[in-house]
C-alpha cells in the first residue's frame, strides 16, 4: 500500500542519496572501464597510449591472474565448508533450550571475531604464529607437536589464512545459521523430537529445510567477501612467501599500487567485478526474492 | 533414568560453550596481554604467560609513533562519513518504504550490489580522480569513498524500519495537510530511530576497520589507524609489543559497539539476509 508522490518530492527524498552513490560507486568504475582499455603506468606516462582490449586479453591469458584466482578459489573451498560445519553446530547447541546465561555469553563472544578490524586480525595472526615466538607454536609443543614456520613457508602460510579466515567468519556463519533454525516453527520442531530420539533426523528432515536460504545467504556473502578479501592476508605475509598467499584482491593491488600499472590492475579489476557479478547473480536470483 | 543422561548431555554442552567462548576471546586476550609486555618479555621463547605488565608500548605508540594522530583521522573519518551516511540514506530509505515508483526494484538492487563490488575496483581509477581534484590524502576522500558500503547499510537497515512503522500514522497526517517532509521528520524519523541507530554503529564499524581506500588514498596526512598498523612491519625487528598496543587500541571501540549492536551486527553484515 504504497502511495505515488510528485517526482519533485520522490526526487528530494531520494535524489542525493542517488547522487552520492552515482558520484561514490559509478563514476570511478567508468574510469576504470576506461583506463582498462589504456597501457598506463604512473611511472612512464609519457608511454600511456591506447591498447583496445590488449589489457584483457593478457589478463585472460596471464597465468599469475588465474593463480591468484585459483588460490582463491581453494580458500573459499576450503575454509567455508569448515565454517559450515563448526557454525552449523555452534548455532544447533545455542538453539537449544538451557543454560541460558552461558549462551547470552557465548552469543556475545560469537560478535567479537567478525567486528574485529581486518587488519587486525592479520597483525594478530603474526605474533601469534610466529616460530619462535608465537603462542600457536608454543601450544602444538605441548602435544608434542615441533614448531611449525607458519609466516615463512608457502603451505603453511596459507594454512594460516586459512585458519584465521575460519576464526573471523565461523561466528558470522553460526549466527546466520542461528537466525534461520529460530525460523523452523516450534511446534514442528517439538513434535519431530517426540517423534525420533535423533537429533540428526531431525536436523536432516525438519529444520533443514528452514536452513536452506540462510545457507544461500552464507555462500554468496562468503564468496563476494573471499574475492575482496585483501586485509587479513595483505597484514599477516603480505601476499607472500613468493605469491604464496596472494589472492586476487592482492593481486590486484601489487600490480596497481607497486608496480603502479593502473591500466592492468584495471582490466583486472573489471574481470574480477564481472566474475563477482555472474557468481552473485547466480545466488540472487535463487535467494532474494523479496522487495 | 532420563536426568542422568540429560545432566550429561548438559555438561557437554557446557564444555562446549566453554570452547567456543575460549575460541573468540583467546586471541584478543593474547593481544591485550602482548601489548602489556617489554620487547625483551615478547621475545622470550616459549613465550610467558606471567610477567610484569608495562602500559610503555601504549604510550610510545600513542605520542612517538603517532597513533594518536591515526586514530584522531579514524575518528573524523568514521564519523563524518556515518553521519553523511544517514543524513543521505534516511530519507531515501523512507522513500523506498513509503512511495510508489517505476524503477523501484532496480534502484533496490543496485544499493544491494554495493555490498558485492571489491574496493580494490575503484581504489585505483579514484585514486587518480582525487590527484587531478587536489583530494589526495585528505579526510574527505575517505569520507566520500566509504560512502560506498555505509549509504547501502543505512538505506537498506532504515526502509526495514520504516517499513514497520504503521502507515495510519502518515495517513492521518496527511489527511490534516501535512507535506511529506513533515511526516518524515516530525512522525517516522523519530519512530524510526532504533533503525537509524544501529545502522549508523555498523556505518561507524565499517568505516573505522576499512584498510584498501585508506592504505591506497591516505598515505600520510590523513592515514587511517588500520593503515598506520601496516606500516609498523615494514622495519626490520618486528616490536610486538608495540603492534599489539596499537592493535588494542584499534580493537577496542569497534569490539564495544559491537557488543551494543551485537543483535543486529549479522544482520548489518548480510545486507538484512538474515533478520
Amino acid at each position: 500500500m504504497t502511495m505515488r508522490v510528485p517526482r519533485r518530492t520522490l526526487f528530494a527524498f531520494i535524489g542525493p542519496a542517488v547522487f552520492a552513490l552515482l558520484l561514490v560507486g559509478v563514476v570511478p568504475l567508468g574510469f576504470a572501464v576506461w583506463r582498462s582499455f589504456y597501457y598506463f603506468n604512473l611511472t612512464k606516462l609519457s608511454e600511456s597510449r591506447f591498447v583496445g582490449l590488449d589489457n584483457y586479453a593478457f589478463v585472460l591469458t596471464d597465468p599469475v591472474f588465474w593463480q591468484a584466482m585459483g588460490r582463491t578459489a581453494t580458500l573459499f573451498a576450503v575454509a567455508v565448508p569448515v565454517q559450515i560445519f563448526l557454525g552449523l553446530t555452534i548455532a544447533l547447541v545455542l538453539h537449544r533450550p538451557g543454560l541460558g546465561f552461558f549462551k547470552v555469553l557465548a552469543r556475545l563472544s560469537l560478535v567479537l571475531p567478525m567486528a574485529t578490524t581486518y587488519a587486525v586480525v592479520g597483525l594478530l595472526a603474526q605474533v601469534m604464529l610466529n616460530q619462535k615466538y608465537g603462542v600457536i607454536n608454543q601450544m602444538l609443543g605441548w602435544i608434542g607437536i615441533d614448531p611449525i614456520n607458519f609466516i615463512g613457508d608457502p603451505t603453511n602460510a596459507f594454512i594460516g589464512v586459512i585458519i584465521w579466515d575460519i576464526w573471523q567468519w565461523t561466528p558470522f556463519v553460526a549466527l546466520i545459521l542461528l537466525a534461520g533454525l529460530s525460523t523452523v516453527p516450534p511446534e514442528i520442531e517439538e513434535a519431530a523430537q517426540l517423534e525420533t530420539k535423533s537429533n540428526w533426523v531431525v536436523l536432516r528432515h525438519v529444520q533443514l529445510p528452514y536452513l536452506i536460504p540462510s545457507l544461500v545467504a552464507v555462500l554468496i556473502l562468503r564468496t563476494a567477501d573471499t574475492l575482496k578479501l585483501f586485509d587479513m592476508p595483505f597484514t599477516m605475509t603480505r601476499g607472500g612467501p613468493g605469491s604464496a598467499t596472494e589472492f586476487i584482491a592482492i593481486l590486484i593491488e601489487r600490480v596497481g599500487n607497486r608496480q603502479f600499472d593502473i591500466g592492468m590492475a584495471s582490466a583486472q579489476s573489471i574481470i574480477m567485478l564481472a566474475i563477482t557479478i555472474a557468481l552473485a547473480r547466480l545466488y540472487i536470483r535463487f535467494f532474494y526474492r523479496e522487495v | 533414568m532420563a536426568a542422568p543422561v540429560q545432566s550429561k548431555n548438559l555438561w557437554a554442552e557446557g564444555v562446549l560453550l566453554v570452547l567456543i567462548c575460549t575460541f573468540c576471546i583467546f586471541p584478543f586476550y593474547w593481544m591485550v596481554t602482548t601489548s602489556l609486555k617489554t620487547q625483551v618479555i615478547a621475545l622470550q621463547s616459549p613465550p610467558l604467560w606471567w610477567f610484569t605488565p608495562t602500559l610503555a608500548n601504549y604510550w610510545e605508540v600513542l605520542f612517538e609513533d603517532k597513533v594518536g594522530f591515526a586514530l584522531i583521522n579514524s575518528m573524523i573519518v568514521a564519523s563524518c562519513t556515518t553521519a553523511l551516511a544517514v543524513g543521505l540514506g534516511c530519507p531515501a530509505a523512507y522513500a523506498l518504504a513509503r512511495f510508489e515508483f517505476r524503477g523501484k526494484k532496480d534502484l533496490w538492487f543496485w544499493f544491494i550490489t554495493n555490498r558485492f563490488v571489491s574496493p580494490v575496483v575503484l581504489a585505483f581509477p579514484v585514486f587518480l580522480i582525487s590527484r587531478d581534484l587536489g583530494l589526495r590524502d585528505t579526510h574527505m576522500a575517505l569520507i566520500l569513498m566509504y560512502l560506498t558500503f555505509t549509504l547501502p547499510i543505512v538505506i537498506w537497515i532504515c526502509t526495514d524500519q520504516f517499513r514497520s512503522i504503521p502507515k495510519e500514522l502518515d495517513e492521518a497526517a496527511l489527511l490534516e495537510g501535512a507535506s511529506q517532509w513533515v511526516i518524515f521528520r516530525r512522525i517516522c524519523l523519530p519512530l524510526a530511530m532504533p533503525g537509524v541507530a544501529v545502522s549508523a554503529i555498523l556505518s561507524f564499524i565499517f568505516s573505522w576497520n576499512e584498510l584498501l581506500f585508506a592504505y591506497i588514498l591516505a598515505p600520510k596526512n590523513a592515514k587511517t589507524a588500520p593503515a598506520m598498523a601496516v606500516t609498523f612491519m615494514e622495519g626490520y625487528s618486528v616490536p610486538f609489543g608495540k603492534i599489539m598496543a596499537t592493535s588494542t587500541l584499534i580493537v577496542i571501540p569497534v569490539l564495544i559497539f559491537a557488543l551494543l549492536a551485537s543483535k543486529h551486527l549479522v544482520r548489518g553484515l548480510t545486507m538484512g539476509a538474515v533478520k
